[in-house]
Formats: C-alpha cells, structure tokens, sequence
C-alpha cells in the first residue's frame, strides 16, 4: 500500500513539474487551434477569453485560407522543392558516407569532418554572394534556386548521418559477400545497401523537414507571391500592412506544422545522435 | 574487362563516390564562402556587379553607422541571455524528461514541437500572442488584475504593447528564441546524459551519495563535453540567425531596437542591393564561427583516437 502511493506522488510531482513546460511549449499551438475555429466576432472582442471558443464553431477561416489564398500553392512549391532536394541529397550523399566510411582509409575521416564543418556555415554568411550566383544562373524568383541552393545545408549533414549509419553494420557481412565471388561494387549494391534502408529513410526524412523549416533563403531569393514557399508565405502574404487573417493565418500554421512536427519526432533520437557526432565515437 | 577491374580498385572508387559532393560543396560553399570576403573588400551592388577593390572601406563605414553598432550590442545580448536561459531551463526540462511516466510520447511531443515544426509558423502564432490590441497574454494579466486597473502593477493600460516598445520588444524575440532552442537543447542533453554508463551512477548511489551529490560530483561534470557541445552549437545557431526576429519585429519597433547582425545584413545587402556592405557585416560572423569550427575539430580529433 505504501508503496504504490509513494508512486503516485512521485508520478504527480513528475506531471506537476513537466506542465509549465507544456504550456510553455504547446501555449501558442493550442492558441492557434482555438484560433482557427473562433468567429470573428468572437476573436475580435477583447474582453472575450481566447483561449476557448464563446461563439459556435466556424469554418470561415479555413474556407478564407483554402479558397481565396495562395496556401495550397505554398504547400504545393514546399513539397515541389523538398521531393527535389530529397533526391539531389540522397544521390551525393549515399555514395559520398560508402565511399568516407566503407573505402576511404585514414583521409575518409578527416574528409568526413570537413564536410560536417561545412554545415557549421550559416546562412546568413553566404546568402550575399549565392544571391550573386543565383542572379548569374538566371534563377531568382525561381524555385530552381532553392532546389540548388539547399542541397548546401542537407548534403553535409545527411553524409554525416549516413556515415555514421554505415559504420553501425559490421564489416564482416560484405566480407562474406566478397569470399562468395561477389564483385567488391556488387556486394555494396546486393548486401550494403538494402542494409541501410533505415538511414536511408532518416535522410529523405530530415532533408524533408529542413526544407519546410528553412526561411532565410526563400525570403532572399523569391518574391513572386506564387512561388513562395509555406515559411515566406505565410509571413509575408497574410500578414499585408495592417490587415491580419488572423483565423486563416492560424490554422494554416498550424495545419502545415503538425505533420512537419510528427516526421521530424518520430526520426527525432536519431537526428540528435549525429547532431552531437557520436558517429565518431565508434 | 580492364573498366571492370577499375571499378573493383578503391583507390579509384573512393575519390569517384565522393567526387559529387565534393564539387557541389566547393561551388555552393567554398566559392561563396570566399566571395563574401572579395566582396567585403569591394564596391559591388545588385546594379553594378563590375566592381572594384576598395579595402578597408566597407568596414569603417560599417563601423561608423551607429545602427551597425546598436545591431553588434543587440546580437549580443541576444544570444547571451537565451544560450543563458536555454542552458538553464535545459539542464531542468531534461531531468525530468529521463523519468518514466505515462503519456511520455505525447508530452515529449508537445514539448518538443517549437523545433520540430517550422519556426516561421511557431512565430506566427506568437505575434497573435503578442498582438497590439487581442493579446491572449495582455487577456490572461487583465484577468489576474495585472493589467488595466488604475493601480495595477504593470500599469493602467489596457494591453502591453509587447512588439511596440524596445524593451518588450527585445525581450519578445528572446522569449520566443528560447521556446524555440529549449528542445534542441534537452534533446541533446538527453542523449548525453544516455551515454554515461549506467554502472557509475550506480555505484556512486551504493557508495551512499544522494541526488544532488550525484548530480554535481558526478553526472555534471561527465556530461560537460555534451554541455560544450550544445552551448557552442546553440551559440553559432543564435549569433547568426534571424527568422524569429524577422517574423517577429523586421528589426524595429522603428527605431532598430531589435535589429540583429543577421537580419541587418539582409536589411542592406538584399533588400538594399548594397552586397559590398551586406558581406562586410555577416563576416563579423566569421571569428565565432571560426571558434566553433576549432572546438568542434578538437572534439573530433579526440573522438577518432580514443
């Protein structure tokens, strides 16, 4: 009997000290929630309490966002750039971590770490010369310029996850591939490969993602409205002068951040280990 | 026959495997990377790309304008109050995180989604949070008989103004930074504070040390590389950035109040086409991210050797 109520206080004082970080956390999504739904009389009177809903449920809003803005198209340039820039990552950075962890000898190491310094570079140190670079190929205001300009932050870190992730299988596998008379690049293709699926599958994930987040170079590189992706978008197209959609502001910030949220956790653990480069530590 | 037996070399498979990225990497980095110094020392604009080497110039002017410098102090206080505060709350949020409880999945959802969903849509719902007029914070003080009586404590008035008064201001964008980084943060944290091998906090608790002794003597100080690492990380990422304080002020209230390194040089360098300028004031990044860089390739070196 003791025991289980020990439990239970230790349990609740658990909960009790988690929650002012979930509000702390989930504060501005819960608003956006019951933001979405609020009409407008109700959003707009101050007195009114916003974080519930006073007024019978509307869909006002999102009939706003759905039928009379660009937000399908943002959503559409988002996935457009992001399925491009998933492929271009996976196509160098699969054979680049083989090549770093499985045939470079002593050099794959440091060559690894220069890339992984690459990623360290900000953006907001080379977005002046890649607007340059960008103009010279004839590409501002196109999604093209992020489909090539992304790459510059998804391939460093993406080679170092897969790096990381070959080193995870033994050797030996291949080894036994190769006694078997199979070919040193058949036995990467035939064994190697469809043994990293899992990271392969982490890599399209978080290169996804990266794209959704990023903001800095789309607000350098597009202006057209209808080439903007979900980031500048949303910033820029609904918030016009003094006049806010506020309700279609929210619910589409919040429709475009969950399943962004959802991906990203579930690879979560993974992302973070090559983050704080335990790869190295094998 | 004799391509087949090339392919089979790893001498020649390595460099080929890697060749893409490393083309890629040296147009779209290292090439820019080098032009943003060139251009630091030119006169180039969007208008005239044919430029010329003017020195120093671009520097002194830069030093001289006093909006550069009130960006310097800002990105300063910036970072160092929010590495501070996510340092804090990290080391907090973090032990709590490692305990078993129900709903875990959930609640580490919820918490962790300031990073995991785009920053530019979590900021959204912070100017409403933060609004001149409908804020649900002014709300909430209102209610608590903070706000909006003749004697309240934090003044008559009926809403705060948060993104309309320097102080507020700055003091918004920090807030919003820190909801933002706390996850990453106790994230990284985490899977530190997973590595430390069970047996030693284990036997220190047989030797009779408590929790706070444990904490202190021993899990601190073997989580400190893990500590470096994300204060390092967390300090390059803040130093650099500018979303949340795009999304959330465009560097004002008018006056510059919340204007950041970063969102300065897009300010003059992309907006104003004034690219010489831009370039000089985003290489003042350059020495921390040179600190970091060497940091990291200590850590790095120690971690292939052991």
């Amino acid at each position: 009997m003791g025991n289980t109520l020990k439990k239970v206080i230790a349990q609740s004082w658990i909960y009790g000290a988690l929650t002012p970080f979930i509000i702390f956390s989930a504060a501005p999504f819960y608003v956006m929630l019951v933001t979405m739904f609020k009409r407008s009389h109700d959003l707009f009177s101050p007195t009114n309490n916003p974080f519930f809903l006073n007024e019978p449920i509307t869909l006002e809003h999102l009939d706003l966002l759905f039928n009379q803005t660009l937000y399908m198209k943002f959503l559409g340039n988002t996935f457009l750039v992001g399925t491009a820039v998933v492929v271009i990552t996976v196509l160098l950075a699969v054979p680049a971590a083989l090549s770093l962890s499985r045939l470079a000898g002593r050099w794959g190491e440091s060559v690894g770490i220069g890339i992984f310094l690459t990623y360290l570079v900000p953006p907001t140190l080379l977005f002046i010369p890649l607007s340059r670079v960008v103009s010279l190929l004839g590409l501002q205001n196109s999604l093209w310029s992020l489909v090539i300009v992304y790459p510059t932050f998804t391939v460093p870190f993406c080679t170092w996850l897969m790096m990381s992730f070959f080193k995870s299988i033994p050797k030996d596998i291949e080894e036994q591939a190769l006694v078997d008379g199979c070919s040193r690049t058949g036995a990467m293709v035939k064994i190697l490969l469809p043994l990293s699926v899992p990271g392969i599958i982490t890599v399209v994930v978080f290169a996804f993602t990266l794209v959704a987040h990023e903001y800095i170079y789309a607000l350098a590189f597009i202006q057209d409205s209808a080439k903007k992706t979900i980031g500048i978008g949303m910033t820029t197209e609904l918030v016009r002068g003094d006049v806010f959609y506020w309700g279609a502001l929210m619910g589409g910030a919040l429709l475009a951040s969950i399943p962004v949220a959802v991906l990203y956790t579930i690879f979560l653990d993974r992302i973070i280990s090559g983050m704080t480069m335990s790869g190295t530590k094998r | 026959m004799s391509t087949r037996r090339l392919f089979e070399r790893e001498t020649f498979l390595a460099p080929l495997l890697l060749s893409p990225v490393a083309v890629y990497m040296v147009l779209m980095v290292g090439f820019p990377f080098a032009m943003a110094f060139v251009y630091s020392f030119s006169n180039v604009t969007v208008g005239n790309p044919d430029f010329h080497m003017t020195g120093f110039g671009n520097f002194t002017a830069v030093l001289g304008d006093p909006v550069f410098r009130k960006s310097l102090l800002n990105t300063f206080i910036f970072t160092f109050i929010s590495i501070g505060l996510v340092l804090i709350l990290s080391n907090m949020l973090s032990e709590l995180l490692t305990r078993q409880f129900r709903a875990k999945w959930l609640i580490r959802f919820l918490i962790m989604m300031p990073w995991t969903a785009p920053i530019a849509l979590g900021t959204i719902g912070y100017l409403w949070f933060l609004d001149s007029v409908f804020s649900p914070l002014d709300w909430l003080l209102r209610t608590w008989g903070l706000l909006g009586k003749p004697h309240a404590l934090l003044g008559p008035m009926s809403n705060m103004y948060w993104l309309g008064q320097p102080g507020l201001a700055m003091a918004s964008v920090i807030l919003v930074h820190v909801w933002r980084l706390l996850p990453l943060a106790t994230m990284i944290r985490i899977a530190g504070m997973n590595s430390i091998p069970r047996e030693i906090i284990e036997a220190a608790q047989v030797d009779g040390a408590g929790y706070y002794r444990r904490l202190f003597h021993i899990v601190l100080p073997l989580l400190l590389p893990v500590i470096s690492v994300t204060v390092l990380f967390s300090t390059l990422f803040t130093f650099t950035d500018m979303t949340v304080v795009w999304v959330l002020t465009k560097g004002g209230p008018p006056d510059h109040s919340t204007q950041v390194l970063a969102s300065f040089a897009f300010l003059k360098g992309i907006q104003g086409g004034d690219l010489a300028q831009g370039a000089a004031i985003s290489l003042f990044f350059f020495p921390v991210l040179a600190g970091v860089a060497a940091v990291v390739l200590r850590i790095a070196k120690k971690a292939v050797v052991t």
